[in-house]
């Protein structure tokens, strides 16, 4: 991983939920770097530790979380900051997209106020500014004829033209980082493919960095520069999204691949699954967490935990002691 | 869907007032109450404080349309400065609860924690009193009078505004809409007032009216013990109270006040009833 440049990250970070039976460690010692204008994806079943990971770098996880390890943004350690430096961090210069569109908006405001808001809480804009600010952000995220929509209320759009209003806000005011929770799941495909196509497009002419978070290899390999694949709160494989793809080191990743349905398929033919379910992160099993689902596995993967081992150029590296066979 | 619940805008906006009996006659009792009052400031059969002793407890008449009291004093006179009176009362006492009690839940809701353990088990406390033994304490402490009252009725609120508020904002605390405010950036105060507010005030005005019709009961309580307004000013407990006396002789005098407090507090439960039907979708669905 290139050292030196990087505006966000995260060294060995932990978080542990409160569960039945003591603290649930929900992300296991998780590293990654983001590069000023690097997209960068994170790739993972539900329950993988994404969505964690997004909440731990805003500092939104639940109070009772524990976080160990460091959040670096640009040289500031966000785990550590304090709720009024995190407030001025959120939304100034690290921006959200949620999943669902239709609920992340106040249904009793209407959409021009709400993104005029960001502007005059973070730069002290006047309302007047703020609200020929919001303009510009609409139009920025492709809602056509933003002066007639911006006194719309959330509930008078669509899911689409919502996530565009989720958009500008994140973008509100030119964060150096914008991270997008799962942006596409709950839309239609057709608006699923504008709207990741909006987010590269302004994260170019921005010049941002972006974090995707999906469980669609698919929508993060046609976006992201270099992608991470976690499992089990336990980062799996790392590297270039292209070396990634040509080789998937890791066998989880191999399998992701493999269950994608293909177009190619023949009628009736079955999609691939990947056998099992995951791990209990209650009572995580000693050795390679993904050695009760690996059709590799050998005896020493349940001895000891693997550490990541190089699996190809760029920093390319796979959590698995059995690269060889896999490839 | 969620949506629909969470658009509190939409049934503004979208739809007409379609006529819903018990909004359109609570509205019209409120409003002819209020007409009432307003009349007794300008207007008044007769001026308050005339005793005209000839027509002690007389019937109906020409000159007494309502007839007129022990003293000699008409009684639509007492009825309209009454009105004035009593819902003057309550609307202060319930704004006051309301905003002390609606503070403090909505602080417990956005700190949770310690803060909110305090100020539930305070709610707690204060809701074991029966309203009017509430009043009654707070009126033994400071004194008969209508700041007295308004206090008192005040304090009987609190604990009702306090677990609504606290309970609606909890709720709303965890919709997505507050986690993508706080992702930009905004602190607790400011989520409290722009988002948790507007989004329960639907809740709490509902309430409010309940609480409206509560008070006029209470205020007339206090003023029927003697813990309330004191002469000569007129209320309509107070004016209840007076009339037991002459139950046998005027049984009028009785009749025409407890006319007043019943559509008066009727006509804010029904307000009440066709608010929460308006703001609340998913209830007129069930409908």
């Amino acid at each position: 991983m290139g050292a030196g440049d990087a505006l966000l990250a995260i060294e060995n970070l932990s978080v542990s939920l409160p569960g039945d039976q003591g603290p649930r460690r929900v992300l296991r010692g998780l590293d990654l770097e983001v590069e000023r204008g690097q997209t960068y994806g994170i790739v993972g079943e539900s329950g993988s530790g994404k969505s964690i990971t997004a909440l731990a770098v805003m500092g939104l996880l639940p109070d009772r979380a524990r976080v160990e390890g460091r959040v670096l943004f640009d040289g500031h350690d966000l785990a550590q900051a304090d709720e009024r430096a995190m407030c001025r961090i959120r939304g100034n210069r690290i921006g959200m997209v949620f999943q669902e569109p239709m609920t992340a908006l106040n249904p009793a405001h209407a959409i021009g106020r709400q993104i005029a808001e960001s502007v005059i809480l973070h730069e002290g804009a006047s309302r007047k500014t703020a609200r020929a600010r919001a303009l510009d952000l609409l139009d920025l995220a492709g809602i056509p004829d933003p002066a007639s929509r911006i006194d719309d209320y959330p509930h008078q759009l669509s899911g689409g033209q919502r996530q565009r209003v989720v958009i500008a806000i994140a973008l509100a005011c030119r964060p150096d980082l914008l991270i997008a929770d799962e942006p596409t799941t709950a839309l239609d495909v057709t608006v699923q493919a504008q709207i990741l196509e909006l987010l590269t497009d302004l994260t170019e002419r921005l010049g941002m960095s972006l974090i995707l978070i999906s469980h669609d290899l698919g929508v993060v390999a046609s976006l992201c520069q270099r992608t991470a694949v976690l499992y089990a709160g336990r980062l799996v494989e790392e590297g270039p999204t292209a070396a990634l793809l040509a080789r998937h080191a890791h066998p989880y990743t191999a399998g992701l691949m493999a269950a994608r349905p293909r177009l190619t398929a023949r009628a009736g033919e079955r999609l691939t699954a990947i056998r099992g379910t995951l791990p209990d992160p209650e009572s995580v099993p000693a050795g390679c967490i993904f050695a009760a689902r690996c059709p590799y596995v050998i005896d020493d993967c349940r001895a000891a935990e693997p550490a990541l081992h190089e699996a190809g150029d760029g920093g390319h590296v796979a959590r698995c002691i059995r690269l060889e066979a896999v490839a | 869907m969620s949506e629909l619940a969470a658009s509190p805008a939409a049934p503004r906006r979208r739809r007409r007032l379609s006529l819903r009996p018990n909004l359109v006659i609570g509205t019209c009792l409120i409003a002819l109450m209020i007409a009432a009052a307003l009349l007794s400031l300008v207007w008044t059969p007769t001026p308050l404080g005339t005793m005209d002793m000839m027509s002690r407890l007389a019937g109906p008449s020409a000159a007494h349309w309502l007839g007129a009291d022990h003293f000699g004093r008409d009684v639509l006179t007492l009825l309209l400065v009454g009105a004035r009176n009593s819902l003057g009362i309550a609307f202060a006492a319930v704004l006051l609860g309301g905003a002390v009690g609606v503070f403090l839940g909505l602080f417990a809701a956005a700190r949770r924690g310690w803060a909110e353990e305090v100020i539930m088990r305070f709610a707690d406390f204060a809701f074991a009193f029966p309203a009017v033994l509430a009043a009654i304490i707070v009126t033994a402490l400071l004194g008969v009078g209508s700041t007295t009252t308004v206090i008192a009725i005040a304090v009987a609120n609190v604990p009702v505004f306090i677990r609504l508020s606290r309970a609606t904002g909890v709720d709303i605390w965890s919709r997505d809409f507050i986690l993508a405010a706080r992702s930009a950036g905004r602190g607790p105060l400011h989520i409290t007032v722009r988002h948790v507010l507007p989004n329960a005030s639907g809740v709490l005005l509902v309430q409010a009216t309940t609480q409206l019709a509560l008070a006029i009961v209470i205020e007339a309580g206090l003023s029927y013990l003697g813990l309330g307004l004191q002469p000569p000013a007129p209320s309509w407990g107070k004016m209840l109270n007076d009339a037991q006396t002459h139950m046998g002789s005027q049984p009028l005098l009785a009749i025409f006040p407890g006319l007043a407090i019943a559509i008066a507090v009727l006509g804010f439960n029904l307000l009440g009833d066709g608010l929460r039907d308006l703001l609340d979708p998913r209830l007129r669905r069930t409908r």
